[in-house]
């Protein structure tokens, strides 16, 4: 509103009304400052006050070469499930896109039915197919093949982690997909462009979008995963969230679990936004149906 | 694009091309030669096969049956990309992710054009289609007029012999329709390209076209100028398809040079035609039709009793709907220097025998049309 302009009694009426949306926010804005605001910060003072007040937690945290390989290694290992997802996600997404309702229910489910069951039952099945005398291994040796060691490694971790992430992968890459106009395509072709040569130039950075939403979801829920690493994992494949679980219910070290909490989150946040200009398009809502 | 417009135009020849979706026949058995140069207009209504025609000269579809030459080689089974035929779509169909420039560029990079060379004919074809002040902008910024004139540009910057059009106008307003007709005839003029028109608004037909096809149910019935469809239509559709029309149906009766209809007691003739002999109805066109206070002895040799149903004023005529005795409505426009009749007049439909157009009845025709 320009300041030249009265301030009408409307006008002030419409200022009022205008928060009133907002209001319709409050309830999971309090839910979000009880289970996270509140926890979060319990975390940083926590990190910075005990067993005294100072940061002699993030001192240990950085003085630790094994602290800083653990959190290489979270990383490493979150990028490579993303890579993983997003390779076994893109052509599934395609096709969901492409095949009748009918069997694109199937290829749903087939994505959600995982989902809906415990991440530890299906990690726990996992170990059996993925351990030395495991149901990989026996068809292995059965063919003739020597045996793999996937239990107890990060290849096994990433199997079992990419598992369980795909769906947030798969998910997203469909909705961007199902926007995506194929007739656009068809006048790729038109212009000359070859099957192959359509696809790239014209379909693919059409489906970036959600190649970025998926493997943000993915990569920050890898990040902060616990249970499959703990499982599949071996001692050469400690994620973070192991070493805090150490700190916090072995020893008692509140402090340096919260340390180590603040530093994956910052690091994270750090990532995303180096990330952030790569993903800002002008046209993210074009190219619609 | 002058210079390089030495390869004109392409013909086309299509030759007993059918297209079958199960037992559904798109396409049935369509001939057609287009001339290098011309403009073609595919009309028709929806489903007629209009736009499958086009498609298969694209390469987007296969045919069943028959064969299709682009510039007198055989096209069928080369992949659309490899045809050189320039598309323009009724959706646009510009990328989302490029600016105007990108998208008209599109089609030389894919032909290994240097970048200076892709600069230049860039800024030739938006300068034709008179855009070349948005390269830099992305399509989500243009309204759909500016687009599509993008899209026009994208599809003529690599010199196609051939160039397709499958309703482009059809998600525009009047006006702006209107304009980009004048503007696509300008530049068929301009670069002698074969240009195929797919589209259903008779009107567009006939302002763009040097020719028309004009289809029904998979079929072609008839092609030819727009002055000839109209005042010679080959088939009750075709009549009824291009321009107002009256059609008058009776019993029929044959006498040696003339066909007599009886229409609800009263009878009109009209001189015999070989075609449409069995089941002839007449078409007559609003200006043959004039209307006639009952008892004057006015021109026209047959008259039919009827009511002014509706009355309108045109500013440059009027145009009346009579109620005929047997139900039908005859379309009459009248000068303004006329007689001007109120509703619910009665008054005599006249016209001349020889204006009347002798057709076989086709009963599909009003299924088709309605």
């Amino acid at each position: 509103m320009s300041a030249l302009e009265p301030t009408t009694p409307a006008a002030e009426k419409r200022a009022g009304w205008a928060w009133r949306p907002y209001a319709l926010t409050l309830p999971a804005l309090v839910l979000l400052a009880a289970v996270i605001g509140y926890p979060l910060l319990t975390i940083v003072l926590r990190s910075l006050s005990e067993p005294q007040w100072g940061v002699q937690n993030y001192a240990w945290f950085f003085g630790a070469p094994v602290n800083l390989a653990v959190l290489q290694r979270t990383f490493s290992i979150s990028a490579w499930v993303t890579l993983v997802c997003v390779v076994c996600a893109y052509p599934y997404a395609y096709l969901m896109t492409a095949v009748g309702p009918r069997v694109r229910l199937v290829l749903v489910l087939c994505v959600l039915i995982p989902f809906w069951v415990s991440g530890v039952v299906r990690t726990l099945s996992w170990v059996i197919l993925l351990q030395d005398s495991g149901v990989i291994n026996s068809l292995l040796r059965s063919a003739g093949f020597t045996g793999i060691r996937l239990i107890r490694t990060q290849t096994g971790v990433v199997i079992g982690m990419a598992q369980v992430l795909l769906p947030f992968m798969i998910l997203p890459l469909y909705s961007v997909m199902k926007g995506i106009d194929l007739r656009l395509v068809q006048a790729a072709r038109s212009l000359g462009a070859r099957p192959s040569r359509a696809f790239f130039t014209v379909y693919l950075p059409l489906s970036l979008p959600g190649v970025y939403a998926g493997a943000i979801i993915v990569f920050i829920l890898a990040l902060g995963f616990y249970i499959t690493p703990a499982l599949l994992g071996g001692p050469r494949s400690t994620m973070l969230s192991t070493l805090v679980q150490t700190q916090v219910l072995s020893l008692l070290q509140w402090g340096r679990g919260g340390a180590m909490g603040v530093v994956l989150l910052v690091t994270t946040f750090l990532l995303l936004a180096l990330a952030a200009p790569v993903m800002r398009s002008r046209h993210r809502e074009a190219g619609r149906r | 694009m002058n210079p390089r417009s030495d390869n004109r135009g392409a013909a086309i020849d299509l030759e007993t091309v059918s297209k079958a979706y199960g037992a559904f026949k798109a396409l049935d058995g369509v001939s057609l030669r287009i001339e290098p140069g011309e403009f073609m207009t595919l009309l028709g209504p929806s489903g007629s096969g209009k736009t499958t025609t086009l498609n298969v000269i694209a390469g987007f579809t296969d045919v069943t049956n028959g064969k299709l030459l682009v510039g007198g080689n055989s096209v069928v089974g080369v992949p659309a990309h490899k045809r050189n035929i320039g598309v323009v779509f009724q959706h646009y169909a510009l990328f989302p992710h490029m600016t105007v420039g990108r998208n008209v560029a599109y089609p030389l990079t894919l032909r290994g054009f240097d970048q200076a060379k892709r600069k230049a004919r860039v800024a030739e074809a938006l300068d034709m289609v008179k855009m070349g002040d948005f390269a830099h902008r992305y399509p989500s910024e243009l309204s759909g007029g500016q687009q599509q004139r993008v899209a026009l540009a994208r599809a003529i910057v690599f010199d196609p012999p051939l160039l397709l059009m499958d309703e482009p106008l059809g998600a525009l307003d009047k006006k702006l329709r209107e304009w980009l007709q004048l503007e696509i005839k300008r530049i068929h003029r301009e670069l002698g390209t074969t240009f195929v028109y797919v589209t259903h608004d008779q009107e567009e037909a006939l302002v763009l076209s040097d020719r028309i096809a004009v289809f029904n149910r998979g079929r072609i019935e008839q092609v030819g100028t727009g002055r000839q469809l109209y005042d010679e239509p080959a088939t009750l559709f075709v009549g009824r398809f291009i321009g107002d029309s009256t059609v008058l149906r009776g019993e029929a009766r044959h006498d040696g040079t003339s066909t007599a209809l009886s229409i609800a007691g009263e009878t009109v003739t009209a001189p015999r035609r070989i075609a449409g002999e069995a089941n002839p109805v007449m078409l007559l066109r609003p200006e043959k039709l004039a209307i006639c206070r009952p008892g004057s002895d006015a021109a026209g040799a047959n008259r039919l009793s009827g009511t002014i149903a509706e009355a309108i004023y045109l500013g440059s005529g009027s145009k009346y709907d009579v109620k005929l005795a047997d139900g039908s409505v005859a379309i009459v426009r009248s000068p303004l220097t006329g007689e001007s009749f109120g509703l619910g007049e009665k008054v005599e439909l006249c016209f001349d025998g020889t204006d009347a157009k002798l057709l076989a009845d086709d009963s599909t025709a009003d299924a088709t049309l309605t």
